[in-house]
């Protein structure tokens, strides 16, 4: 009789201490301090003088496996085959020897791969899945990141400098798996039309209540059209969050001629100095414009820029544009200010100017 | 295999310094029909700016709820090596850290059974084996699991717990970041595997009020590292910034939030009953100053992005938590959480969401909390306050 093979589930992942390096266990929670010794490398100093060097390499957050084993390859070659990834996308190689880092540096070039990223500089955009894999996309992720990184690549290698960090985040829509919320610049794909919905398909593959519960504005109601059970939608009312299509896959959003991205800025996560702040809109809307985005890029280098030259050492975007103010910001910028960018959901009136402080 | 699609729009985007996922593509599409197909699908995508994926599909492996993603293409018939693309969310190890055994386990296993492509790592912070067939999902399952390694959380579940590099390689990490994800993600594999609440529950860990998981944006709990004693002062230290360059009074003392900080030009005085724990000094001079050392964490409960009601930070659980293992007082009051929220929670609502409709304080009665300062930026503006006075009546009764 055929002995009955036990399926394995629930082990969870494998334990960080079998896959950090040796002087990571030894150092642990023991860490002294750290210096960044130039773009792309920094060490970690242990309270008895070990040494851990970090190489901070560039990364795409999609990956094939062929180029994974060439990361594993110089793990091997140069850090006793230990390596990690950062929460934004980056591979990070762990040497406890420093003659290694140049040669390391080197193949990494060779790979076409630069690193930099530390400190005060411009790193990797977390991003979403975009027509790589998504269903809900009102862009691709992929290419604008690739795009954007492109032009403020000098600004990631040290080869520029900045006041301070800089975070750039994109979600392919509103749904924003990116949380990108937070960022000193967001990148959001957004859609502008209300849903074409399939009134033949609603009732047989949506649930209509959840349907019209998922109106964040109560645009959508229960209605019958041609005898069969539908919603309808208060056009006016729709916001195009695609709220609505996340639960009911026929009332679809997608539209090449009106979809596009919406740029914002000055969000922040880290509490220093600031408290954590939310991003806000800059440029309500550009098209999408493929295989570059060369408006997107455009704007976004400005942007960079124009902080970088006016911001004071460590001041984020966001706390610099709090300093000079948001009416300076959209003049520096040379941004026109519209209908959009004034708050119309809950909690507006909090957004309005009530002072007299104001730069004239 | 046959010959690689033209693809003149994406080939634009080998172009240029930074990394090219086409590139990534590319080399996947020479061993993989998936890849392939995915090359082709993508670069009709750019040409039409338009997405070619069919809304969602339920997939999975034998016994759990998530950990996959159904997707199928809107074009089988041009692309069938896409016309099943699913993903699997594999949880990583906490930290992100590897062993080059380990990543080539898993790119060996997604040689055989996948597409050889990856997101490392996703944005909840799993590793993503991006696209293969529902056959495949329950071998490549099984092989994972026989490397040791199992699936990350999807849909109305405990998503895969991450955290910042913490303790392992951070001298301002609080607390055992790596140590709190594995435990956390250990005790609730049930919870993480089979969904069973009103909409996604994510826990974020990071060291210190830096944040570098954004933990304070992107999850439900989020677990930020502090401390409430001295910050730990060198003073040589300092002025050896101050005498390479650190302009101490403008670039440090100015842009302190509590104004607690004095520079004379030669001695730092910080008045630490005073200061927020921001980290922008420490930040500025790592060698001199560093967090305290009676440290642990604050809780906080509520981010989300925006769907469904708008965008939400986390704010203040519990202002000063000490993390000791098995973090029995913490799991007692997630699962106090969980108690209500599944009870009384909407169909996906967020547990932030949650507290925005019933409450913060009916919130913090009902999971046995009491209210304290530290829970809001400034107390009420408005007098339209709600009294219960029929509680003593009914204990008459």
């Amino acid at each position: 009789m055929a002995e009955k093979v036990k399926r394995v589930t629930d082990i969870g992942p494998p334990h960080h201490d079998k896959l950090m390096p040796p002087i990571c266990k030894e150092n642990y929670g023991t860490w002294k301090y750290h210096e960044v010794l130039k773009p792309g490398v920094m060490v970690h100093v242990g309270a008895t003088g070990d040494k851990l060097y970090t190489v901070r390499a560039a990364g795409a957050r999609l990956v094939s496996i062929y180029r994974l084993r060439q990361f594993a390859d110089l793990a091997d070659k140069y850090c006793d085959g230990y390596l990690r990834f950062t929460s934004r996308h980056n591979i990070e190689f762990l040497l406890t020897y420093d003659a290694n880092i140049d040669p390391l540096i080197a193949d990494l070039a060779a790979m076409g791969v630069s690193v930099g990223g530390i400190g005060a500089a411009i790193t990797s955009i977390v991003h979403t899945q975009g027509w790589v894999h998504c269903h809900s996309a009102a862009t691709d992720a992929s290419g604008v990141v690739k795009a954007v990184m492109d032009v403020v690549h000098p600004y990631f290698n040290g080869e520029k400098k900045l006041p301070g960090k800089l975070r750039i985040a994109l979600a392919c829509c509103l749904n924003m798996c990116g949380a990108v919320h937070c960022s000193d610049i967001a990148i959001l794909g957004i859609h502008r039309k209300a849903p074409r919905t399939d009134h033949t398909q609603v009732a047989k593959i949506c649930e209509i209540p959840n349907v019209v519960s998922a109106c964040p504005t109560a645009a959508i109601r229960p209605t019958q059209v041609d005898g069969t059970p539908s919603v309808e939608v208060i056009e006016e009312q729709c916001m195009y969050c695609a709220n609505c299509f996340t639960v009911c896959p026929s009332m679809p959003l997608n539209d090449p001629e009106n979809d596009g991205v919406s740029i914002w800025v000055g969000g922040k996560v880290s509490n220093a100095r600031s408290e954590p702040m939310f991003s806000k809109l800059a440029i309500p809307y550009i098209p999408n414009n493929p295989p570059r985005w060369p408006e997107v890029t455009d704007v976004i280098l400005k942007l960079v820029e124009l902080w970088a030259a006016n911001a004071k050492p460590f001041e984020r975007m966001g706390e610099w544009i709090n300093r000079i103010t948001w009416p300076k910001f959209f003049k520096m910028a040379g941004i026109e200010f519209q209908k959009e960018h004034i708050d119309d959901f809950k909690h507006a009136g909090l957004t309005f100017k009530r002072s007299t402080q104001i730069v004239h | 295999m046959a010959e690689l699609p033209e693809t003149p729009l994406l080939d634009e985007l080998e172009k240029g310094p930074w990394p090219s996922f086409v590139t990534e593509i590319k080399q996947a599409a020479e061993h993989h029909e998936e890849a392939r197909d995915l090359l082709g699908q993508l670069e009709r995508s750019y040409r039409e700016r338009i997405g070619h994926w069919k809304h969602g599909g339920i997939v999975g492996v034998l016994g759990y709820g998530g950990g996959v993603i159904g997707r199928y293409s809107d074009l089988p018939d041009d692309f069938p090596g896409v016309s099943h693309f699913h993903t699997l969310r594999v949880n990583q190890p906490a930290g992100w850290f590897y062993t080059s055994k380990a990543l080539r386990d898993i790119c060996d296993i997604w040689e055989e059974h996948g597409s050889g492509l990856t997101n490392m790592h996703g944005s909840t912070g799993d590793i993503v084996l991006l696209g293969t067939s529902t056959p495949e999902l329950e071998p490549t399952f099984k092989k994972l699991t026989e490397k040791g390694f199992d699936l990350g959380g999807s849909g109305s579940d405990v998503r895969t717990p991450s955290c910042c590099v913490g303790p392992a390689r951070c001298e301002w990490a609080c607390y055992d970041t790596l140590g709190l994800t594995y435990d956390l993600t250990m005790s609730y594999q049930d919870e993480l595997h089979r969904p069973m609440f009103p909409y996604k529950w994510k826990f974020k860990m990071s060291g210190c009020p830096n944040d570098c998981v954004a933990a304070i944006a992107r999850s439900d709990l989020s677990i930020i590292g502090t401390w409430r004693d001295e910050i730990v002062k060198d003073d040589a230290e300092v002025r050896k910034y101050a005498d390479n360059g650190l302009d101490i009074f403008n670039d440090v003392v100015l842009n302190c939030p509590a104004k607690c900080m004095k520079w004379d030009g030669e001695k730092l005085e910080i008045d630490d009953e005073y200061c927020r724990k921001c980290m922008h000094c420490i930040n500025a001079m790592p060698k001199a100053l560093a967090p305290g050392k009676d440290r642990g964490a604050t809780i906080l409960i509520g981010s989300k992005a925006p769907i469904v009601e708008g965008a939400l930070l986390s704010s203040v659980l519990v202002p000063f938590w000490k993390p000791e293992e098995p973090y029995e007082d913490l799991k007692d009051l997630v699962e106090a959480i969980w108690d209500v929220w599944s009870e009384e929670g909407k169909n996906r609502e967020r547990v932030g969401e949650f507290i925005q409709r019933v409450g913060m304080g009916n919130f913090l009665e009902a999971i046995g909390l009491d209210p304290e300062p530290e829970m809001v930026a400034f107390p009420r503006e408005n007098p339209y306050v709600f009294y219960d006075l029929s509680e003593d009546e009914d204990e008459d009764e």
